[in-house]
């Protein structure tokens, strides 16, 4: 079966590749937009905690043998403590300067990250197993499909959406929202701002390594696999703008669809057309696509 | 800001150049002259970023991209088209300034974080693109690019010639620098920096300083590269990469942002530390060189210029 040209399974296999990785830049993306919302810096130290939740993911298995579930959820509550602890000891003593300082902490802070974890394990990579409840793939006609992979899906988009459920729908989003819009008259209402917003960094942080967690098993596992991947996000950011919590998740996921896309018809350009797109959206609509101008 | 400086004050600036200058021209017969070449370029480098972040508040994180690209247009033209190494240079600078105008048209459409981000990740789109460039050399990079003969007469493969000529495109790009700032068009910069909107108010067209500024800062930042092309006989893909616009950053902030002497003295203190390290520690450089940005975020954000200023103003006023 062919589909322009293109076997129908490499044009699947590709899309599937393309919806992993938008679920990743959609979860990351997410992330530091609801950072970037209440604490007003951009946290360039993302990829590096996104790094460590694979990491912690992979030495859990290899060193204690703790499996992939247990992982899972102890990784992004490891990696969350601590963006808790960088939180109370740094970043709080940014608040009141330039919103550019908080980006040059984090990025020393992510340069530390990643020197340290190359200096213990190489550059070459480590390599997780796929858990044996997910093992395995199902054939569905004209392609083939990983079962872990169709998980990685459904994960990362059900803590996407709860997330956006979790701001939009409940008390504790509220306050969220309320603390984005003016801090100062949310905490003069008597609710506790910093510790909101040490739980936002926290939060923020754990999403990044939740993810890492769910990438580990399909890519590997490498102390630069979230730089590399850090800079696509902040396009991606740029693209969306950091308005909507569900505008992260659409273009997160719609410009991983696009790369997939552009690996099959025209593979060279892959891993520069979200920044060629980053171009289009600025000249087109500077404030992105769902930012208020 | 400082006011208008006393007379004596100039003077004292004055003799303070003058003396650098000198300690410059004697300095290669003290020091090995490829680690100042390595200097000077650097230094060039960091000032040339320091003169949008420092004086028009935009902070580029993708400087790496006009360094590393007039770097291979400077390699490739030197070596493949057998043209002089003043040529070399010259066409490196002018394409970082072609390369700056794209940039900037783009990035000023927005400001502050996300002027940062766009940066950012238009240098990681040239990074991939020299990566793939068969012209480049991949990974391997650039390599056995000749120094050739200055205006076809001066041999360059003596280091002590070379130096001279890292000097000389130094101090031009520094005159240069130093020239823009103390200018009207500079200090329409500084107000745009302390407050956009008043300036916009005042009828200036903020954008074109932006975009202005934008294109000297690209052009002095492939001004360093070219001539670092020339210096290494190589260009290489972490020239280009993220890092590098990191490391400028640290340079400027550790020296003092906003100062004039602060690049060039942040420079100095990382390259050395890098020379010392290198070696010593291997791959904690990276760690070391993120360590020195936190606790320059944290407590340190005058930098060491900034802080000398400081504590010359200080016993001024006693």
């Amino acid at each position: 079966m062919e589909i322009f040209g293109v076997p129908s399974a490499l044009l699947g296999s590709q899309l599937l590749i393309g919806l992993i990785n938008g679920s990743f830049y959609a979860i990351l993306s997410l992330g530091l937009a609801i950072i970037f919302g209440l604490l007003n810096i951009i946290n360039f130290a993302h990829g590096a905690q996104y790094m460590m939740g694979a990491f912690i993911a992979w030495l859990a298995l290899t060193k204690f043998n703790v499996n992939y579930w247990v992982a899972l959820i102890a990784a992004p509550l490891l990696v969350g403590l601590f963006g808790v602890i960088l939180e109370r000891t740094m970043l709080r003593k940014l608040y009141k300067l330039d919103h550019l300082y908080g980006l040059l902490l984090t990025f020393g802070l992510a340069l530390i990250i990643e020197g340290v974890f190359r200096d213990q394990f190489g550059i070459s990579g480590e390599s997780y197993e796929v858990p044996d409840a997910l093992a395995g793939g199902i054939n569905l006609g004209f392609m083939f499909l990983p079962i872990y992979r169709a998980w990685v899906i459904v994960a990362s988009l059900t803590v996407c959406f709860g997330t956006w459920f979790m701001i939009e729908k409940t008390r504790l989003g509220a306050y969220l929202r309320a603390g984005t819009e003016n801090s100062q008259i949310v905490q003069a209402l008597g609710i506790n701002v910093p510790l909101l917003i040490t739980f936002t960094y926290g939060y923020g942080v754990a999403l990044a390594a939740f993810a890492g967690v769910l990438a580990a098993p399909v890519f590997q596992v490498n102390p630069l696999m979230g730089s590399n991947l850090i800079i696509v996000v902040f396009a991606v950011v740029v693209i969306g703008g950091m308005g909507s919590i569900l505008g992260s998740i659409v273009t997160g996921i719609g410009l991983g669809l696009i790369e997939g896309l552009t690996r099959v018809f025209y593979p060279e350009a892959s891993a520069v057309v979200v920044f060629v797109i980053m171009v289009i959206v600025l000249l087109v609509r500077p404030a992105g696509l769902f930012g208020k101008a | 800001m400082s006011t208008t400086k006393q007379p004596s004050a100039l003077i004292k600036t004055e003799v303070l150049y003058t003396g650098l200058f000198i300690v410059g021209l004697i300095a290669p017969f003290a020091v090995y002259p490829t680690f100042l070449m390595k200097l000077f370029c650097f230094a060039l480098f960091a000032s040339a970023f320091n003169l949008l972040l420092g004086f028009a508040g935009l902070l580029s994180f993708g400087h790496a991209a006009f360094l590393g690209t007039a770097g291979y247009i400077c390699g490739l033209m030197v070596r493949d088209m057998g043209v002089t190494p003043e040529v070399g240079i010259i066409a490196g600078t002018a394409a970082a300034g072609l390369l700056g105008w794209l940039f900037g048209v783009l990035a000023i459409r927005r400001t502050g974080i996300y002027f940062a981000m766009i940066t950012l990740a238009l240098a990681q789109m040239v990074y991939f693109i020299v990566l793939q460039v068969k012209a480049t050399g991949g990974e391997d990079g650039l390599q056995g690019v000749p120094r050739g003969h200055l205006f076809g007469l001066i041999d360059m493969s003596d280091n002590v010639a070379m130096y001279y000529l890292v000097y000389a495109v130094f101090s031009i790009g520094f005159f240069i620098i130093y020239r823009t700032i103390h200018s009207p068009f500079g200090q329409i910069l500084k107000a745009i920096r302390e407050n956009e909107p008043r300036a916009i108010s005042l009828g200036y067209d903020v954008n074109k300083f932006k975009l202005m500024a934008f294109v000297i800062s690209a052009s002095l930042a492939g001004l360093a590269g070219a001539t670092k092309t020339l210096v290494f006989q190589l260009a290489s893909l972490s020239d280009v990469h993220w890092h590098m616009s990191g490391e400028v950053v640290l340079m400027t902030l550790l020296g003092g942002l906003g100062t004039i002497l602060g690049p060039a003295v942040g420079s100095a203190t990382i390259v050395t530390l890098q020379n010392e390290l290198a070696d010593k520690v291997g791959s904690w450089v990276t760690v070391i060189m993120g360590l020195i940005f936190v606790v320059c975020v944290l407590a340190f954000r005058r930098g060491i210029v900034g802080e000398i200023q400081a504590l010359i103003q200080r016993a001024g006023i006693r």
